[in-house]
């Protein structure tokens, strides 16, 4: 077991350095690049914290679904190559809202300032 | 290349220069440059693009129309009275810059959210949709015999390409998968009619000032086909930087573009129109997978190419919210 703080926390107290104490230090293309490297950190950040709950609830969808355990990554190819070959398609039962959620957590993490994923996101929301 | 290259071929063919000023990169990788100067004339300087490829990487990628192209397109385009720099000159051997040309430096905004935010641009804001429908119009127009060689694409061959490049990452992708499945399920076959599609009609590639659409640019992308490919790529959300609820750039309605292309002349056919901006959505998703890839493998380890790797996830959630659209 390590020790603490986590890596989230680690991840964290770097960024915050960055916005914090650098980036009004500096300007043009070094603040920009700047900003680049804290929206990463902070990227990490959030797949940290959200990671393994939403790779659990994949996997047992997509178990479900394809009706076999397996890796994630195993369990994706093989819902790509059904859904390539027509085997499975949005008529199939569960497969509209697995693939929402599974979009809606790649968002969470990957861009969640994006305008189409706060509109879905109000959408769950209010409903 | 420095002043003194670009000085001695500019007093080699414009009349009365007397040198170049104020020349800076402002893009480039290995094997395509783009170029500010000025031209120092005794009435007046004249500000001017240079696009090149410098010696030695004349090639042009297979998607890629190629500068010599691009020039003449651009030309055509001018001369038809279409918001286009003119050409002044097209590289020759004796310049000895490389293979490409220079045309007029036209003054504007190419940055989006300026466009989309900034007062100066709020006037023109309202008519930027309906004006881009004219202009696509104007392109479509361009008489067949006058173009340059230029490759022809087909939705099926676009749906091939796409399908390829996606499976050579290796990298599973439900949503891209459902996307290609559908695209071949709603291909409309092929256009009955085949034009100058410019490939590449978006924000980043027209010049505009607070009176309008001033230039379309980088035609690099250019290729015969359906012309409906140009509508339903500048309605793809990716290009609305946030104001999803205008598909035309952020700024206007698919009715204000479709109005202004065929009070042209020229006809709307919104259901292609509609295929072409899902293919365009995973185009750009294929896209930004790409610069993962480049990333990983190849000279270009930056933190932005690597950021836009992370994007592709943007176009799953569009492409779900066109296919598999959820209530309110």
């Amino acid at each position: 077991m390590h020790d603490e703080p986590t890596p989230i926390e680690l991840t964290k107290a770097v960024a915050d350095f960055l916005r914090d104490d650098i980036a009004p230090m500096i300007s043009g293309h070094l603040a920009f690049k700047l900003r680049v490297a804290i929206n990463i950190l902070d990227l990490v950040g959030r797949q940290l914290t959200l990671e393994q709950g939403s790779d659990a609830a994949e996997a047992a969808r997509l178990t479900g679904l394809l009706g076999i355990p397996g890796a994630l990554i195993e369990l994706n190819r093989a819902l790509a190559e059904k859904i390539a070959s027509g085997e499975l398609d949005l008529q199939t039962q569960g497969l509209t809202e697995h693939l929402w959620q599974t979009t809606m957590d790649k968002l969470a993490v990957d861009q969640p300032n994006y305008a189409s994923y706060k509109r879905e996101l109000g959408k769950e929301r209010d409903g | 290349m420095n002043e003194h290259d670009l000085t001695r071929s500019v007093m080699a063919w414009y009349p009365g220069a007397t040198g170049v000023a104020a020349a800076r990169k402002l893009s480039g990788g290995a094997s395509q440059e783009t170029w500010s100067f000025d031209i120092v004339h005794p009435l007046g300087n004249v500000g001017v693009i240079l696009r090149r490829a410098p010696r030695g990487h004349g090639a042009a990628p297979t998607r890629a129309a190629g500068l010599t192209a691009e020039a003449r397109l651009m030309q055509l385009a001018h001369d038809a009275g279409l918001p286009s720099p003119r050409v002044l000159h097209e590289l020759q051997d004796s310049d000895d810059l490389g293979t490409g040309f220079i045309m007029e430096r036209v003054e504007g905004e190419t940055i989006a959210r300026k466009i989309l935010r900034d007062d100066q641009f709020a006037k023109a804001r309202p008519h930027l949709a309906r004006q881009l429908g004219k202009i696509a119009a104007g392109i479509h127009g361009l008489p067949h015999a006058l173009l340059p060689k230029l490759r022809e694409m087909s939705a099926a061959r676009e749906i091939g390409e796409l399908t390829r490049e996606y499976r050579s990452f290796d990298w599973p992708r439900p949503v891209f998968e459902l996307a290609l499945r559908w695209l071949a399920d709603h291909d409309p076959g092929p256009s009955d009619q085949i034009t100058l599609v410019h490939g590449d009609f978006r924000h980043g590639n027209l010049i505009i000032g607070p009176d309008g659409v001033r230039a379309v640019l980088d035609w690099e992308l250019a290729h015969l086909g359906d012309p409906m490919e140009d509508l339903g790529w500048v309605c793809v959300n990716s290009w609305r930087f946030g104001e999803i609820d205008k598909p035309v750039g952020g700024f206007g309605s698919r009715e204000e573009l479709f109005a202004g292309y065929e009070a042209a002349g020229r006809k709307v056919d919104p259901a292609r129109v509609k295929f072409w901006e899902v293919m365009g959505t995973l185009r750009w998703g294929v896209m930004c997978c790409g610069m993962m890839q480049r990333f990983r493998v190849g000279p270009d380890h930056s933190m932005e190419r690597a950021m836009i790797g992370r994007r592709a996830s943007e176009t799953e959630i569009d492409l779900l919210r066109l296919l598999a659209p959820r209530g309110r």
